[in-house]
């Protein structure tokens, strides 16, 4: 279990818990948060579950695959911390995570 | 009676009805929600059943589009196993099989599609399936394994990627196609023939041009597959996959304007104002193409039920999508953008022997669609170049050594 904290571009904040072995995408999407879509549901198909992961927490996420790595690239507004919430898994590792929003996915 | 206190009622609890449910409680509507569903289980993706959830890799609750307990919560009236027979829109009621009746101010339609059925004998035989609903997954998950023999009718993404899983479970695999090859209605030659090899290099075997005339059974269940020339598929079991049809018969026996689905405008309104319809049965403008289409994928009934949600709530109406899909096959992602309407060029770029190339089809130098095999850039840039309906250089779009986004520039 790892408590994640979601950020709207607005600055809305939503503080949830989210089990172990779901990725960082269901946590908000199981939790009706705004601003990931996730289009594909976890396929690494879309780029829409895009986000930025706190600088302080990027190293705990894991590598980006290659599939990943190419989609982000091609996505708008991408920073060094870029993720694709639907890659990263949920462990207690990440527990106290904080991840931002971008204005929109599509 | 103001929009912000209507009741909503949506007919189908799929990936369209449950995701609308979910975005007009974040889009702050809060009215009363009811929605409807035939099956017994909250709304779910059905992507992952021929896929993930048929190798194991995926149990119900990560299907589920949100646990059960967010209706609740949501105070979305979610009432399972029920199924409208009839809509009466002056009185502005459904009726359901239970012989209740629900009354709507604003009624959404998203019933969804049922696979095409063949009427041949022996088709009511056990062990011939379908896959669309959980339900339908579950029974054909514990009908392949090591050693057992399936037969797939429908050489379509569904049939294709049946047989990718049920080759990773250790069946073994046969796919009959009546046309001359896999794919035909949806995809470009160039990507049957690598599918075809590709699925051959692991073991799936073929029969394309053959016509499926009945199954023969022994006991009761299914043992082999008829062909129009005599021979007969031996299998233990067979997944047909052939097409869908849009569940739009309370619709058009409403009065509703129905085409190859319920017909909607840019907002999901069906001809009736206090209807509208979303997802896999509606027949829906295509405003890149400039033309209506029913295109029966997740992608599609997400736009949808945003621009439901949209105009239930007064929010602006969202901005047009590219339409898309995906496949997944053993280690191959397939990603295609736009629809290729009208296209009068195709430019292949990559090597398809590399299992990472990519088939544009253009319309004089405007883009229409891209059909990409583990090739994201040219997927996701494709996609924007559809949108966007800028002119392409198809010389510098053919020689994968220009980068896409120079493709682009």
């Amino acid at each position: 279990m790892a408590k994640i904290t979601y950020i709207e571009h607005d600055g809305t904040e939503h503080v949830v818990d989210v089990k172990n072995g779901l990725s960082v995408m269901e946590g908000a999407v199981k939790n009706n948060i705004p601003g990931i879509d996730a289009d594909c549901g976890g396929a690494c198909a879309c780029a829409t579950c895009h986000v930025y992961v706190d600088p302080a927490w990027l190293d705990k996420t894991g590598d980006k695959s290659a599939m990943e790595e190419s989609m982000l690239d091609f996505a708008e507004s991408v920073e060094d911390n870029s993720r694709l919430s639907c890659q990263i898994k949920v462990s207690d590792a990440l527990d106290g995570m904080v991840v931002r929003m971008p204005e929109s996915q599509h | 009676m103001s929009e912000a206190d209507a009741h909503v009622v949506i007919l189908g609890a799929g990936h369209a009805g449950g995701t609308l449910a979910a975005l007009l409680r974040q889009y702050g509507f809060a009215g009363p929600i009811t929605m409807i569903g035939e099956e017994p289980i909250p709304p779910y993706q059905r992507p992952p059943l021929s896929k993930a959830w048929l190798k194991g890799e995926a149990d119900a609750d990560s299907l589920a589009l949100k646990p059960l307990e967010f209706y609740r919560e949501q105070a979305i009236d979610f009432r399972p196993g029920k199924r409208a027979l009839a809509l009466d829109r002056g009185a502005k009621r459904v009726r359901l099989d239970d012989d209740s009746e629900v009354s709507y101010d604003i009624l959404v339609l998203a019933t969804g599609a049922r696979p095409i059925a063949l009427s041949l004998p022996g088709a009511e035989l056990k062990g011939v399936m379908f896959l669309r609903t959980a339900a339908d997954a579950e029974r054909l998950k514990a009908s392949i394994g090591p050693g057992k023999r399936l037969a797939v009718v429908g050489g379509g993404y569904i049939g294709l990627e049946v047989a990718a899983s049920g080759r990773a479970l250790g069946a073994e695999v046969v796919v009959l196609e009546k046309e001359a090859r896999l794919l035909a209605r949806v995809a470009n030659p160039t990507l049957s023939a690598f599918f075809k090899g590709y699925h051959e290099a692991r073991g799936v075997t073929f029969e394309l041009g053959c016509s499926v005339v009945g199954f023969e059974g022994e006991g009761g269940h299914v043992a082999g597959v008829r062909l129009a020339d005599g021979r007969v598929v031996a299998c233990d079991a067979v997944v047909v996959g052939v097409g869908a049809h849009p569940n739009q018969e309370i619709a058009a026996e409403a009065g509703l304007e129905c085409a190859r689905g319920v017909v909607v405008d840019l907002a999901a309104r069906t001809s009736d104002p206090n209807v509208f319809a979303i997802g896999d049965v509606t027949h829906r403008p295509m405003p890149i193409y400039d033309r209506m289409f029913r295109p029966e994928s997740v992608p599609s009934a997400l736009e949808q039920a945003k621009q439901a949600a949209c105009a239930i709530t007064g929010r602006p109406a969202p901005a047009p999508e590219a339409p898309w899909n995906w496949s997944d096959q053993y280690d191959i992602k397939l990603q295609i953008a736009g629809l290729p309407f009208d296209a009068d060029e195709v430019v292949v770029r990559g090597d398809p022997a590399s299992a990472r190339f990519a088939v544009f089809h253009l319309k004089g130098d405007q883009l229409q669609s891209v059909e990409a095999i583990n090739a994201p850039p040219e997927f996701m840039m494709g996609k924007q170049l559809i949108l966007s309906r800028r002119a392409v250089d198809k010389q510098k779009l053919a020689d994968p050594s220009v980068s896409m986004k120079e493709v682009a520039a």
